[in-house]
């Protein structure tokens, strides 16, 4: 059984992180250790919350270097602030410096419109459709997003977004009114994030879980 | 219409059961919360909501144990109510697997409590529930526990605040609709949800699908909180005889009736019925 080591650094429902990766049939590991992160086949990024508060929390678990070796070495799965956090930079609420590991930055939503020009809800909080991107990556075979269909419901919550400096990374878009923003990159073949909580988006979510794990 | 709107399926707990009465009255005993739970889940609910609906009359919290269990098989979001009265509250029902909390008693209470729960744990993760009840005089008031308590508190003063505070959404209960299969009270769904900038969840009296086109285009409801309509329907096709324990009324359960203005649904006849009124769903 695979060994995916879940990375806690105290934000996050890491629980629902943990089941669906069990119910995907990994042995998942919550853990605060970068020596197990170091050991694990897998690493799953998780969290939710403020980008400066989880970047100080990694460096002082001696996570930083860690995760930089991970997300390069091994399959590697970034959710939501988990994504956001292996961007260069952030600049929520302030420029703070992330885990570089993908070229580019985090940026906050640029006031959504709806069709008829009102300005929509900030946090985006709810289902949406994950699209192929007309420039970056046109097929999900090979990644965890194949066999789930063309446009797959996933939900989300946040109110920031990644800008990657490249577009060959964009495995995924999603349109929140009229923004379009990369909600799925993958990098270097092993590594991918997602904007949106596949362990929070039903069985294709689930799915999202095994074919990672089938990667592994 | 923000996006795409969320048939959310709720459940009102008492002890280790699933109940449903009318007015939040009268609770009779339909079940395990955990099989409706996942008979919703596999149906498509884009969200659960569960309501300990008497935690807060005795003070206590006995959601944990279920929490736990629905999340280990359950992947959509679940906001838990009942009885949260504290920022370590809210901490032990999200570590059990919650994605959200909803208060009532304990924000009507305390209003800064909203601006501290949600900087504490982001303002998406704190819902408040508001219970209407629809007076003589036209006018709304705020009630608490279940609708058994006066608050004195004007229901559109009081949403337009929450907001204000930081609450990421507000279910809106109807309660003199509740239960009844009458249909939701559309005006005051409507009203709310144009006067604050965050999701307002309609809940209480859906008796037909129709019900649920109607709060969603007259409305402008950002999501359904859906219960007997669904419960019923759940129940037709319960066919085990499980051992329910001592607490409330099962013979109704035992019965297998269903409650004479309630035309059951399936949440996909449902999202069937809201995509002919040009209603996107998630599928």
């Amino acid at each position: 059984m695979k060994h995916v080591a879940i990375v806690d650094y105290g934000m996050g429902n890491l629980f629902s992180v943990k089941h669906a990766a069990v119910a995907a049939g990994m042995r998942a590991e919550v853990t605060t250790d970068a020596d197990v992160v170091t050991n694990a086949d897998a690493v799953i990024l998780p969290g939710v919350g403020a980008y400066r508060d989880a970047m100080d929390t990694l460096r002082e678990q001696g996570m930083v270097d860690v995760l930089k070796k991970a997300a390069n070495e091994k399959s590697f799965m970034g959710i939501c602030l988990g994504m956001q956090l292996l961007m260069t930079e952030s600049l929520e609420f302030g420029r703070h410096e992330g885990l570089g590991v993908i070229p580019g930055s985090v940026v906050k939503f640029n006031e959504p419109k709806n069709e008829s020009g009102r300005t929509l809800k900030i946090p985006q909080v709810g289902w949406n459709t994950a699209l192929k991107p007309m420039n970056g990556m046109n097929s999900w075979e090979g990644t965890p997003l194949e066999g789930i269909g063309d446009s797959p419901f996933m939900y989300f919550v946040h109110s920031f977004h990644v800008a990657p400096d490249s577009p060959e990374s964009v495995l995924a878009v999603t349109r929140y009114g009229e923004v379009e923003f990369p909600s799925a990159l993958c990098y270097n073949d092993s590594l991918f994030a997602f904007q949106f909580h596949p362990e929070r988006s039903g069985p294709k979510g689930i799915a999202i879980y095994k074919t990672f794990s089938n990667f592994i | 219409m923000a996006h795409y709107p969320r048939i959310i399926a709720r459940l009102d707990i008492k002890g280790p059961n699933l109940v449903k009465g009318i007015h939040l009255e009268g609770l009779r005993v339909l079940g395990k919360p955990e099989k409706f739970a996942k008979y919703y889940y596999e149906e498509g609910a884009d969200e659960l909501i569960y309501m300990d609906v008497v935690a807060s009359l005795y003070g206590r919290n006995s959601l944990t144990e279920i929490i736990e269990k629905t999340s280990r098989e359950i992947f959509i979001p679940l906001c838990v109510g009942g009885g949260l009265r504290t920022l370590e509250d809210i901490r032990s029902v999200l570590n059990a697997g919650a994605d959200k909390v909803s208060m009532n008693t304990a924000v009507i209470n305390d209003p800064d409590f909203i601006s501290r729960a949600s900087n504490k744990f982001g303002s998406s993760t704190i819902v408040v529930s508001i219970e209407a009840i629809k007076k003589s005089d036209g006018t709304y008031e705020a009630y608490t526990e279940n609708g058994r308590e006066k608050t004195g508190v004007d229901v559109f003063d009081w949403a337009k605040k929450v907001a204000e505070l930081g609450a990421g959404e507000i279910v809106l209960t109807a309660i003199h609709q509740e239960g009844t299969g009458n249909g939701f009270d559309v005006d005051l769904v409507k009203r709310i949800a144009e006067s604050v900038p965050i999701p307002v969840i309609a809940s209480g009296g859906a008796g037909k699908v129709e019900d649920v086109n109607e709060v969603m285009t007259e409305g402008a409801a950002d999501a359904v909180a859906l219960a007997s309509l669904l419960h019923y329907e759940c129940i037709q096709n319960e066919q085990e005889d499980d051992d329910y324990s001592d607490e409330g009324n099962v013979e109704y359960l035992r019965s297998r009736r269903t409650f004479a203005s309630i035309r059951p649904a399936r949440i996909q006849d449902i999202k069937q019925s809201l995509r002919e009124v040009s209603i996107d769903c998630r599928v």
